[in-house]
């Protein structure tokens, strides 16, 4: 298997673009990341999206990107797996990668989700849990999110001030990053007084509806040699479990994702306190808290406590979405896990601005679909 | 350019029903979170009040201030989205009941929240243009909201008008400037046969309601050389309390300058009768010399904006009538069924 490796990077800002179509943006992202690699063609692209065929009644995204970019000719594809997508798109291009059959491939994440109603949207992404039995009974991802909690509470020594610590730690990071959705600090009351979205869940404890498009340049050993660009190394691993949460033996441990890490860590030669950075799949603020508990960061029930004691802050031992993760940055679904992983390379490469953590040699992307049925792993070493 | 000499307001009348529900009493239905609640209670028409019979309540109020032989009124324009009536106007529903006509011209507008501000422009410019010495222009609304969609807790009901006429000595105010912004902005709509409207949540926010609003307000500062400093009193379309306010402060407007025309905390919003009732509510304090600054709103897109001068005819002529804080405080709460029963919502089979 030869090395996989990050040789650019295209972001736009997450925002609701009302004037701005998906593919647009995504061509945005894309022509950016071209540029970043100094490359002047690629072999094959890879696209992440997951509710284009519901709001945009857009399927074909692969020739539409590539016709969009100019770039006609290569083969092109679209890549599904629920809001881990991206990361899905991310995985089938680096293995082209690895198998030798190309020496570079762009990966383009993108989803516009302010072309759809709320209600459109909330039901559009349940789709990536089982629609004929969890959504047709009227849950939604945020239901299935605060019963976790409850039974989080239940079971550990915890408390909701513990894990309402995430959102504020990642709006902390968010504070002045202009591809952020939103870029300012909030405080822990702030989160606590905020409504209930699905009790014990507040509106503050979750990511917000956002459009968006991130792009990743990835090149093999022959190509990387001669091109200037900073570049590192990409290690990608992914699992996959039951759909619900409540058909696993333990609701609150994510195994899908305990072995993708497991996996990842495997492949890159690293061992967990390696990890310099963690960017987190923070769709709600108990799945950050269930995240870094089941990957072996944090143990059971300690994860809020470990928030508090700023162990994740940029200055922590394990700094965590140091952009301000899916809750500030923002949750383009299809496109979040490129967001993920071009923001590590930005931190690895020392390009991430005033949000730079120096010193750390390895960081790890956690993405997921629906409730952690499917884990994508990445693990970025400096090259 | 548009700025209008010879136009002024001689009457004006607010009309909105005696009851009121509750935004709580409606959240206790639908399970929503008393932290969201976009107002605190709004008017709800009785059983025998539409749009019509509220156009014709604040056309007499109107008519008492203005204190002309209603045969002297030569142009009705009522702006509306609930009109009792599909096809047939509800104009002429209002000269037959307050006396005016046949001698009159009569039709119904409609552009979502700002029909009633688009109603004045019609009627301004007839007098304007000589064609009638006085004009009526109304804006009123029975609002719908579907139960349960974030628009019930505001969809209310009211009407405002205006008797407009050349400028004299026993005029309330000067009609000095006014501009419309209008784009396609499909942010909410109502196709026809359909009962309740639909709406695009966020969208109708910034690209909709703030757009179309600092758009208005910006263009007639330019065009007519005003500055903020310039008006006392501001008034914009309140879909609820948040919007008005977040619009004033983009635009560096002291919040104070909004106080007296901010009515939807109170009532909900009145649609085509909305930004009017402010500005009633405006006029009924307001002292001759100061300038209000009115900017409608209407889905779809687009928001007329006015400069009035408050004029000496205000200090005789305001009490002729009950001001609006008279009607605010006449009121009896209803409950949810009986609301439900009111606004036809109750499915009889």
């Amino acid at each position: 298997m030869g090395r996989v490796y990050v040789a650019g990077v295209g972001l736009t800002k997450v925002a609701e673009h009302w004037e701005r179509s998906l593919e647009n943006l995504m061509a945005e992202a894309a022509v950016a990341a071209v540029r970043d690699a100094g490359v002047s063609g690629v072999d094959a692209i890879y696209v992440g999206n997951m509710v284009g065929e519901v709001l945009q009644e857009q399927a074909h995204l692969g020739a539409i990107i590539s016709e969009a970019i100019g770039m006609n000719g290569v083969p092109a594809f679209r890549v599904e797996a629920s809001e881990a997508s991206g990361a899905a798109a991310l995985y089938s291009a680096s293995m082209e990668i690895a198998a030798g059959r190309a020496d570079a491939v762009l990966v383009v994440g993108g989803e516009k989700l302010s072309d759809g109603l709320a209600e459109e949207v909330e039901s559009a992404l349940m789709m990536g849990g089982r629609n004929d039995q969890v959504a047709a009974a009227g849950a939604s991802f945020l239901s299935l999110n605060a019963l976790l909690y409850r039974l989080y509470i239940r079971h550990h020594d915890s408390s909701e001030e513990e894990v309402a610590m995430f959102p504020v730690l990642s709006h902390e990071h968010a504070a002045g990053v202009p591809h952020a959705q939103y870029p300012f600090k909030i405080t822990l009351d702030k989160v606590m007084a905020s409504p209930y979205v699905a009790k014990p869940l507040r509106r503050f404890e979750t990511a917000g509806i956002g459009d968006g498009a991130a792009a990743l340049l990835l090149v093999g050993e022959r190509l990387a040699g001669k091109l200037d660009s900073p570049k590192t190394e990409l290690h990608i691993a992914a699992s996959t479990d039951y759909l619900s949460p409540f058909d696993r033996e333990d609701p609150l441990f994510f195994s899908a994702l305990a072995r993708a890490a497991n996996e990842a860590l495997r492949y890159a030669g690293i061992e967990r306190g390696e990890v310099g950075i963690i960017e987190l799949h923070d769709a709600t603020s108990i799945m950050a808290a269930l995240s870094l508990e089941s990957s072996g960061f944090s143990g059971k029930g300690q994860a809020g406590k470990m928030a508090h004691a700023g162990e994740f802050n940029l200055n922590g031992t394990y700094p965590v979405n140091t952009f301000g993760g899916l809750k500030a940055r923002g949750h383009p679904i299809g496109a979040t896990a490129i967001y993920q992983v071009a923001e590590l390379h930005l931190q690895l490469t020392n390009r991430a601005g005033k949000n730079q953590v120096d010193g750390r040699k390895a960081g790890m992307a956690q993405s997921l679909g629906g409730v952690a049925a499917t884990a994508v792993v990445t693990v970025l070493k400096q090259a | 350019m548009v700025r209008v000499d010879d136009v002024a307001i001689h009457g004006y009348g607010g009309y909105i029903p005696v009851y009121r529900i509750r935004a709580v009493e409606i959240a206790k239905v639908w399970g929503t979170d008393e932290r969201e609640l976009p107002v605190e209670e709004k008017t709800v028409a009785g059983p025998d009040e539409d749009a019509a019979t509220m156009s014709v309540e604040a056309a007499r109020y109107a008519l008492r201030r203005a204190g002309i032989n209603p045969k002297q009124i030569g142009a009705i324009h009522v702006g509306s989205e609930s009109k009792p009536y599909a096809v047939k106007p509800t104009g002429t529903i209002v000269a037959e009941a307050i006396g005016a006509g046949p001698k009159v011209s009569a039709s119904d507008l409609e552009f979502a929240c700002k029909a009633g501000t688009e109603a004045l422009q019609f009627v301004a410019g007839l007098v304007s243009s000589g064609r009638i010495e006085y004009g009526l222009a109304i804006g009123a609304d029975t609002a719908q909201g579907r139960p349960g969609d974030a628009l019930e807790y505001t969809a209310a009901s009211g009407a405002a008008a205006f008797v407009v006429g050349r400028m004299d000595e026993r005029a309330v105010a000067a009609m000095e400037a006014w501009t419309s912004y209008v784009t396609d902005t499909p942010d909410f709509w109502r196709r026809a046969h359909e009962r309740y409207p639909s709406h695009t949540a966020r969208f109708t926010g910034q690209p909709a309601y703030f757009r179309h609003i600092i758009g208005a307000v910006k263009q007639l500062l330019d065009e007519d050389g005003y500055s903020l400093d310039d008006v006392d009193y501001v008034v914009f379309h309140q879909p609820n309390v948040k919007f008005p306010l977040a619009a004033a402060k983009a635009l560096k407007i002291p919040l104070e300058k909004l106080k007296t025309g901010l009515v939807s905390g109170f009532l909900g919003n009145t649609y085509a009768a909305c930004s009017l009732l402010g500005l009633v509510r405006v006029l009924d304090h307001a002292k001759p010399g100061e300038r209000i600054l009115l900017a409608s709103y209407g889905s779809g897109a687009g928001s007329d904006a006015y400069i009035f001068r408050v004029l000496d005819g205000i200090e005789e002529k305001r009490d002729k009538a009950p001001r609006l804080d008279a009607l605010i405080g006449r009121k009896r709460y209803v409950s949810y069924a009986t609301y439900a029963r009111f606004r036809g919502k109750i499915n009889m089979g």
